[in-house]
């Protein structure tokens, strides 16, 4: 099935000599929630903004349902919803209005009943008749995502949705993005926050520095998640690693005080109890051990601070 | 065509107007009032006659003109201006809407405003004055090609405007003084050379005469060359406004 968009070589080099993005070329699947995940300044927000025609790329082209972005406009907007990242309503308008408004510009004729079912599903239908000025940050995100979806979009853009937001309302968005996506909408949200991404998206990219340097399953990167370590310090430095122990999956330290024991956490035996014993059996004596799992915030950080991968 | 987002658009500065009604319709209606007050009936009955016009009535066409300019361009100016600034502007470019259609909403609902202040100003001036229109099919083209010419002049200054300070610099600093001094309060040919020729730098001056003919049927330059100098105005402006949806100037980096 085609992808529902497509993004090739696309570059963002602003006026100032800035470049937001190198060549950034990424597919993503109908209906699936697709989740961008980057440190602050990585390129995030240009991308969407490049795709949603809020900046002019500098090259590379993109395609929403198979149509082009800049010379199909029309069609390829109607499809797609975006909330950005700052809190930007008009403060006089009620809530109602400014809902309505959006409706309308898509070029959507009026339909009270939509409006009326997506305010209710975001909590807001008692808040329809206040000004925005009058709303707290939450809610306002709630009318901005509301806005959204104003038009019936096939294709939703959050950006850093959760930025800000209470936990009980963090949850409520969440559950929304699964409901949306049931209904067959494609979801794209950037975050930084790791949990966002980890309990929300079907896959992850990750951004840095203008590249994308990493997209992948979130069921892929879990297994990754899955790794465990176990560092057993020893009594007395060895100098190389016993023959006995080449069937576990250990590494000495360079100064011979440390092994390490890697292992699947998701498997049924660990295989430290084999190990122990192995050990014991060379009479290695051990002072401490202790485990480590790595988590996706490693593996991001990793992967944001190594500069091979931004290569 | 987008027509409910040109309705959209349209709507909601509208209803930024109605909301703003004191300000926006009142404000410019009474300030305009008051020069027909007291240039009008009350020194105006002390001065003599131009063109064989009452000087009372001389004065409504350069008056009007003087509103209809400085508040089509400051509505117009700030209904995109805000958005821009506030941020929200970004619906309007990540919708499936036109440029001409975003022009079509902003300025159309400008020009709107500016007609609405208008009439009400030749209604209230009918309270002081006395006067007549001779044109009056020219008369509505002259109101409606000025206000939407400078509706779209508003929109280009919006657009340009990176803070409150240069959004009020035009009107204030240049649109202002070009209509006190482009005939409003008397027939440029009272003015000794060399102001004479250079007052016929200012554009304003074909604007307010032009509009001066379709009242009393006379002006200072001709009617011809008063609507050449207007549309050559607008044309500029629609050039200027497509250049800036072309390259994104300072709405789309």
């Amino acid at each position: 099935m085609q992808p529902i968009i497509q993004i090739q070589g696309v570059g963002k080099t602003y006026a100032s000599g800035f470049t937001a993005l190198k060549s950034v070329d990424l597919e993503i699947h109908r209906g699936e929630i697709f989740a961008l995940l980057g440190p602050n300044g990585a390129g995030k927000t240009t991308l969407i903004s490049i795709i949603c025609g809020l900046v002019n790329a500098s090259s590379g082209r993109v395609l929403a349902d198979g149509v082009d972005v800049v010379d199909d406009y029309r069609q390829a907007r109607s499809l797609i919803g975006l909330v950005p990242q700052e809190l930007t309503t008009d403060a006089f308008e009620s809530v109602w209005d400014a809902v309505s408004f959006s409706r309308g510009l898509f070029g959507k004729p009026a339909n009270p009943a939509h409006i009326e079912k997506i305010l209710r599903q975001l909590s807001l239908w008692d808040k329809r008749r206040s000004k925005m000025l009058a709303l707290s940050g939450g809610m306002k995100r709630r009318v901005m995502i509301a806005k959204a979806l104003s038009h019936e979009p096939r294709i939703l853009f959050l950006d850093e949705p959760t930025a800000g937001v209470d936990v009980e309302l963090r949850r409520d968005m969440w559950e929304m993005v699964r409901g949306l996506r049931d209904d067959g909408v494609t979801v794209i949200l950037t975050t930084h926050y790791i949990e966002e991404a980890e309990e929300m998206a079907d896959r992850i990219g990750v951004i840095n520095g203008g590249e994308l340097i990493l997209v992948e399953e979130k069921a892929a990167l879990m297994q990754q998640l899955g790794q465990k370590q176990l560092h057993l310090i020893l009594q007395t430095p060895l100098e190389t690693l016993p023959a006995a122990l080449h069937q576990h999956n250990l590494s000495l330290s360079d100064d011979g005080t440390q092994l390490t024991y890697t292992f699947d956490a998701h498997q049924e035996t660990s295989g430290i109890a084999e190990l122990l014993r192995s050990l014991s059996e060379q009479g290695i004596d051990l002072k401490d051990l202790q485990s480590q799992q790595s988590s996706l915030e490693e593996i991001f950080v990793s992967l944001v601070h190594k500069p091979e991968h931004t290569q | 065509m987008n027509l409910n987002g040109i309705r959209a658009i349209y709507l909601f500065e509208m209803n930024r107007t109605r909301r703003t009604l004191m300000q926006s319709i009142v404000s410019p209606v009474l300030s305009t009032s008051l020069y027909f007050i007291v240039f009008g009936t009350a020194i105006g009955s002390r001065m003599g006659e131009i063109d064989g016009i009452s000087y009372g009535a001389f004065i409504i066409p350069g008056l009007l003109m003087l509103s209809l300019l400085s508040e089509s361009i400051s509505n117009a100016s700030f209904g995109i201006f805000f958005p821009k600034f506030s941020g929200t502007i970004y619906e309007v470019l990540s919708a499936p809407v036109s440029p001409f259609e975003i022009v079509a909403g902003y300025v159309g609902a400008a020009a709107t405003k500016s007609l609405i202040i208008g009439a009400l100003i030749l209604l209230t001036a009918r309270l002081f004055v006395d006067y007549s229109i001779v044109h009056p099919f020219w008369m509505l083209a002259f109101l409606l090609l000025t206000a939407l010419t400078f509706s779209l002049f508003g929109f280009i200054i919006g657009v340009w405007a990176n803070d409150f300070q240069q959004l009020q610099v035009i009107p204030l600093m240049v649109i202002t003084p070009l209509t006190f001094l482009g005939g409003a309060f008397y027939s440029i040919n009272m003015l000794p050379e060399p102001w004479h020729t250079l007052t016929l730098f200012n554009p304003v001056v074909y604007l307010i005469n032009g509009f001066r003919w379709a009242f009393y049927g006379v002006a200072d330059v001709h009617i011809g060359i008063s609507i050449g100098m207007t549309l050559l105005f607008l044309c500029t402006c629609l050039v200027l406004v497509g250049w800036i949806f072309r390259t994104g100037y300072r709405i789309k980096p």
